[in-house]
């Protein structure tokens, strides 16, 4: 399923500085979650944090088909979604620390991080809670006429939803331009999605009519081919696909899951650390393919280094909101 | 209400009226719900705006609550000012995770970078022989949530006004309207007109006692200062119109007047709507009460079907009258 939905992912070819983009992306994603697991460890961040490790091709993908105005809904597990569609990663971390400079002047943190200036609806802790936000932007979109799609990302967790079936049902009769992209990361928080999900995850869309496939999730090219061309499709009036990305969540379900051992091996987790990592499968081949050398590969991840570096300074140094803040937004 | 008032309008009439002229307005509005479009819903309050809107702007949904109010919630959040129909209130329980934790938050979590311009319209109210699950006034609940507004018109000219400012709130408001009303006439001025959130209406003046009343028990608390005149006691009743905002100033300036107050509504009595208004009467107007607050809601049961069951479950003019005549003494 998977080998045979990368082999028919081959869409038109990604010029050098297109691939170095997507590189860029995916490192800014990984580095920023290795400093976020660091600011928890360190206790400097309040709460918890999902972190996205492992699974940025499928964010940077998909949002690298993307126009700036298009929409996208994220999950709980939703950094990678955020900087993918043009967040920065200082005013995230802002956010994670609950400053006011954060992207909801702290009152959303990791699970909530929105931006409309990127076309984020905002991240959402509720599991499968943003699929009617999603399809309602593309409901909009279509009435409003302005050629937007909107990107509806959710976890395999999400498969146990009703709303999800509702807004399949109803995308699919109103004609939506919008693309579900499960993320199939294997995990429903400590379970294994074997547990509890019956039947094939492709025959659900398939039921509604909704165009459906599978994508190796681990390879952005093979990503980024199948979702430019659902976007296409969603942009010129064909409506709503659902696109299952198979990927691997490398860290716990959330930072503090730290001892896994009794719902998965750590021989998994050295697999797809060793021979399926999205960053290091994207390096080698562009390498292989001349597109780059490894001095261009280790500049950027130095830059992005220093740029998340710079990034976590400005969090810790930014202030927190007045008190006298906590009753401002409850109401437009 | 104004001396040009020529005309009366049904409460069902009223809403309909306020929404064409809201839709005639600003093309952004937009309805949605299960059989608003040729049906115009089974209390037929949308007869004709599928004619005059088209389809596209009136629109049959599936039997999905959630699906339909998550896809407002999208929708109001990208440019859009959708009407949701949800068609008897006890249906609320299907939407909450889409009201609760998605449209009443999203300006709050976001730091208010998104707002959620919607509106849900709903019924409450009992006496239909509807049985439990078709009967109740969860307004309560809705009230209970910050971020929400929640509205209870009790006459043709507050639906048609108040509704309008529900369209025009950038903020998500629920609208209740009570199934018993619909064909209830009422003077509605020809002209434009709003009225705003949080301010309470006195629908009879009075000395003795302050009924505070909502929605279905604002004719029922009428009745009952009616019977109380003929004894000599003379009722005030006051409608806060919408139980958030509250109007929390003139439920206590009334109180404070007449030194007693009842409060009546047709939710559940406890944990209800009825112990909030009470709490702050009981709090802003304590050294001028000469009485307790007094609270008559729904009997805490689920509404039976059975008629002589059912009436003993929802507040009359008789249980009003009986409490205020005790309350001052007669």
């Amino acid at each position: 399923m998977t080998a045979a939905a990368t082999e028919s992912g081959t869409g038109p070819a990604l010029g050098a500085e297109k691939l170095l983009h997507i590189y860029r992306q995916m490192t800014r994603i990984r580095f920023f979650e290795e400093q976020v697991n660091d600011l928890y460890l360190r206790a400097v961040m309040p709460g918890l944090s999902h972190l996205y490790s492992g699974e940025e091709a499928v964010a940077v993908g998909i949002c690298e088909a993307l126009r700036p105005d298009d929409y996208i809904t994220s999950t709980h597990r939703g950094h990678g979604h955020c900087l993918a569609k043009g967040a920065t990663p200082d005013r995230m971390y802002a956010e994670l620390l609950g400053k006011e400079a954060g992207y909801c002047r702290g009152k959303g943190g990791s699970m909530h991080i929105a931006d409309p200036a990127s076309g984020n609806l905002g991240a959402n802790a509720i599991v499968g809670g943003s699929v009617g936000m999603a399809a309602g932007a593309a409901f909009s979109a279509k009435m409003r006429g302005s050629g937007q799609v909107a990107v509806c990302f959710f976890g395999e967790g999400a498969l146990g939803q009703g709303l999800l079936y509702e807004v399949l049902n109803l995308s699919k009769l109103w004609n939506l331009p919008v693309i579900y992209a499960c993320e199939n990361n294997m995990y429903n928080e400590y379970t294994h999605y074997s547990e509890t999900t019956a039947g094939e995850i492709l025959a659900r869309p398939a039921a509604f009519g909704i165009p459906a496939e599978a994508v190796d999730g681990q390879n952005v090219r093979a990503v980024h081919a199948v979702a430019g061309r659902l976007v296409n499709d969603a942009r010129a009036g064909n409506g709503p696909s659902f696109l299952l990305c198979n990927t691997y969540r490398y860290r716990g379900h959330h930072v503090g899951d730290v001892n896994r051992e009794y719902y998965r091996a750590k021989q998994e987790e050295t697999n797809w650390l060793t021979t399926r990592d999205p960053i290091k499968l994207l390096g080698d081949w562009m390498i292989s393919e001349k597109l780059a050398q490894q001095p261009a590969l280790d500049k950027i991840q130095a830059e992005v280094k220093s740029e998340i570096e710079a990034a976590v300074a400005f969090a810790i140094k930014s202030p927190y909101p007045a008190v006298d803040q906590v009753k401002e937004d409850v109401y437009a | 209400m104004p001396e040009v008032a020529v005309r009366e309008l049904t409460m069902a009439e009223a809403v309909r009226e306020a929404l064409a002229e809201e839709m005639r307005r600003d093309p952004r509005v937009f309805i949605m719900g299960e059989d608003v479009a040729e049906a115009g819903t089974p209390f037929k309050v949308l007869s004709g705006m599928v004619e005059e809107f088209g389809k596209s702007r009136v629109i049959d949904t599936p039997i999905s609550e959630p699906g339909f109010t998550g896809i407002a919630v999208g929708a109001a959040m990208t440019g859009m000012r959708p009407v949701v129909d949800i068609m008897f209130g006890d249906f609320l329980t299907l939407v909450m995770d889409q009201m609760v934790n998605q449209a009443a938050k999203v300006h709050y979590m976001s730091g208010g970078a998104w707002k959620v311009p919607m509106v849900m319209r709903t019924t409450l109210g009992g006496g239909r022989r509807s049985a439990a699950q078709h009967s109740q006034s969860l307004h309560a609940w809705m009230s209970h949530v910050p971020g929400l507004k929640v509205v209870l018109p009790s006459t043709p000219y507050d639906a048609k006004g108040l509704m309008k400012t529900a369209i025009r709130d950038d903020n998500p408001v629920v609208f209740f309207e009570d199934k018993m009303m619909f064909k209830v006439k009422g003077p509605v001025p020809v002209e434009d007109y709003t009225i705003p959130f949080g301010v309470a209406d006195v629908k009879r003046e009075g000395e003795d006692i302050t009924i505070v009343a909502t929605s279905s028990m604002v004719p029922v608390a009428l009745a009952a200062a009616t019977m109380l005149e003929e004894i000599g006691i003379s009722a005030e009743v006051v409608d806060p119109r919408t139980t958030w905002p509250l109007d929390e100033k003139t439920l206590i300036e009334s109180a404070k007047k007449t030194s007693r107050a009842i409060v009546v509504d047709e939710g559940y009595e406890k944990y209800g709507v009825t112990a909030e208004i009470a709490s702050v009467i009981a709090t802003g107007a304590f050294y001028d009460l000469d009485a307790p607050v007094k609270r008559i809601g729904a009997m805490h049961v689920p509404i039976p079907f059975s008629p002589p069951l059912e009436d003993a479950t929802i507040p009359t003019e008789q249980v009003i009258f009986e409490a205020a005549k005790k309350m001052c003494n007669k």
